[in-house]
């Protein structure tokens, strides 16, 4: 059975703005999935019907075998939702913000302290839970939407942007726990402006652009469709011209760094081997562009330059 | 854990987070309408009232006392629902009831119950403050806690529709301030429409304020301008409106999904 099963999925907006244009994803049952797309393309709608935020116009939705239509509340028990904006009471402690979460899913208020202990000492929250949420900074902030939407352990996990604006060391923690939960089996969908996140976190992806799915596959398979990574190159040595390379083209950036494009046919020690033989040395060398960058911007410009025709 | 137990624990959730809320902020919800309410007491009751008299066989202040302690009722349990319930659009954190397994109509129960017994806290003070100005011996103790519930009820449901179809902190203030503030005043509170010309009293009589604050008053004092079952029929209908008009409302998502 599958986590999550969207067929022919639309959606359009009252002042006739066609948000969704009939998608359909499937996301396996303990799967790490990644949901990409630029600005407005339509991955917060598709998470807000899921989720029961956003009503559909047509299409069908199913969650851990339970249809929307037809079974609501057996699809919004299987789910824990992070928005993207905080959406908790500015004026309400902490802890009873997770608590009332777990009451609303009927779990009664002494396992609901019980379970909200767990769920916030896991995000380094309880020593906070008198506090007043509004009094929390940012990266808190993200957690306790964390913390509230684990309280009663769904089984489907959907994180919209859920590092957005938080510090490298926070995030880092983050997809420590991410991945942590993920593997002692919870499914989760990842949507994130940070592609090196997905890139290193899921394993499947769909990347959504003006209402379609534009790509929908595994992470490696995708990933293996980039002909050409772009590395530049920090030279030992200052450079007056650039050397000539066979194969290869190199770009100037400055004195002492070069960038160089390396097609999948090619390897990375010819090209070190040719640098060397005409007495250039390097000293480190990075990637240009994260590669899942480079192909989400391939894809979104293809489809805008398809569109411009 | 059954789907009904389920169920209650949600509603109980709600509740406990609505009587959190305005408990913790007493100064602002339980303790103005007292303030209020003694105002009326020694300025209309001891000052004014001592002018004029009797009204429908009873000293003034002992007239005014019923409608007095409903129109506390009705502000307090409005308003309850009205801000808290605009107060979880306005920050978002509707959502978390909206996504979780909650029918609406525990959402509803929940949110009209924390109106009621806002109501109800309100309504209780303010009767205690009236024992010190008047002497009044309840002559139905079924009617008198039969219209303070029925009432607070309606009320709260009315504060809820408020809420739904709010979008800015000036849509939940235009109501009570345009409409149930006049309605209340001139609902028979501080007089008897007996008093007024034949016409005014047949245009009051479309006022469902009124038949609340008569039907409160036959509970406390006995005496009442209009039947009882007519009244108590109008209040029945009133919250069978609202309460449909209410789960229609979140049925459809109206104002709180797009």
């Amino acid at each position: 059975m599958n986590a999550l099963d969207i067929s022919d999925l639309r959606k359009v907006y009252k002042n006739g703005f066609e948000a969704l244009k009939g998608i359909d994803v499937s996301v396996a049952e303990g799967d790490f999935f990644a949901l990409l797309g630029p600005n407005g393309a339509g991955k917060s709608t598709a998470i807000g019907i899921i989720s029961s935020l956003v009503n559909k116009s047509s299409g069908r939705v199913e969650v851990f075998g339970h249809d929307l239509d037809r079974d609501p509340e057996g699809v919004k028990s299987c789910i824990g939702l992070v928005p993207q904006e905080f959406n908790f009471n500015m004026w309400e402690p902490i802890g009873e913000i997770v608590v009332n979460q777990a009451g609303f899913y009927g779990i009664p208020r002494k396992e609901a302290w019980q379970r909200a202990e767990e769920s916030l000492r896991q995000l380094d929250l309880w020593d906070k839970r008198l506090q007043m949420s509004r009094t929390l900074s940012g990266g808190m902030k993200r957690r306790l939407m964390i913390a509230r939407a684990l309280v009663h352990r769904p089984k489907l996990l959907i994180l919209d942007e859920p590092t957005a604006g938080v510090d490298i060391e926070i995030r880092r923690s983050m997809w420590e726990f991410m991945s942590e939960l993920n593997r002692q089996g919870t499914t989760i969908i990842l949507t994130t402006h940070y592609l090196e996140e997905a890139e290193s976190l899921c394993r499947n992806i769909a990347i959504i652009n003006q209402g379609r799915i534009v790509e929908h596959s595994r992470m490696d398979q995708l990933l293996h469709q980039l002909h050409t990574e772009t590395f530049v190159l920090n030279l030992r040595d200052r450079i007056t011209e650039l050397p000539q390379l066979q194969g290869f083209e190199l770009k100037r950036l400055d004195e002492q760094r070069v960038e160089v494009a390396v097609s999948s046919g090619q390897s990375i020690n010819q090209l070190f081997e040719q640098l060397s033989s005409q007495g250039l040395g390097v000293t480190s060398l990075r990637n240009k562009q994260n590669r899942l960058e480079q192909l989400f911007m391939n894809m979104v410009e293809s489809a805008r330059n398809g569109a411009l025709q | 854990m059954t789907r009904y137990s389920r169920y209650w624990t949600a509603f109980r959730t709600i509740f406990t987070k609505e009587l959190l809320r305005f408990t913790r902020i007493w100064l602002q919800t339980i303790l103005p309408p007292v303030i209020t309410t003694v105002l009326y007491y020694i300025i209309f009751g001891n000052l004014i009232g001592s002018r004029i008299g009797e009204m429908d066989g009873f000293r003034y202040i002992d007239f005014i006392v019923p409608g007095l302690i409903l129109m506390a009722v009705i502000t307090n349990s409005y308003s309850n629902v009205v801000s808290s319930f605009f107060s979880s659009k306005f920050q978002r954190h509707v959502e978390e009831l909206i996504i979780s397994p909650v029918p609406n109509w525990v959402i509803l129960g929940g949110y009209v119950a924390g109106g009621v017994a806002r109501g109800v806290m309100v309504g209780i003070a303010v009767t205690a403050v009236s024992l010190f100005f008047t002497d009044i011996q309840v002559q139905s103790y079924g009617w008198t806690l039969a219209v303070f519930t029925l009432t607070a009820i309606l009320f709260s449901l009315a504060g809820f529709i408020n809420a739904v179809y709010a979008n800015s902190f000036d849509d939940i203030s235009i109501i009570p301030t345009f409409i149930l503030t006049p309605l209340t005043y001139l609902g028979g509170v501080f007089y008897s429409i007996n008093m007024l010309p034949p016409i005014w009293q047949q245009i009051s009589l479309a006022n469902p304020i009124l038949y609340m604050v008569n039907a409160f008053r036959y509970g406390l004092l006995g005496v009442s301008d209009i039947s009882m079952g007519v009244a108590l029929g109008i209040v029945f209908l009133f919250i069978i409106a609202l309460t449909g008009f209410s789960l229609y409302l979140l049925n459809r998502g109206i104002g709180i999904k797009s």
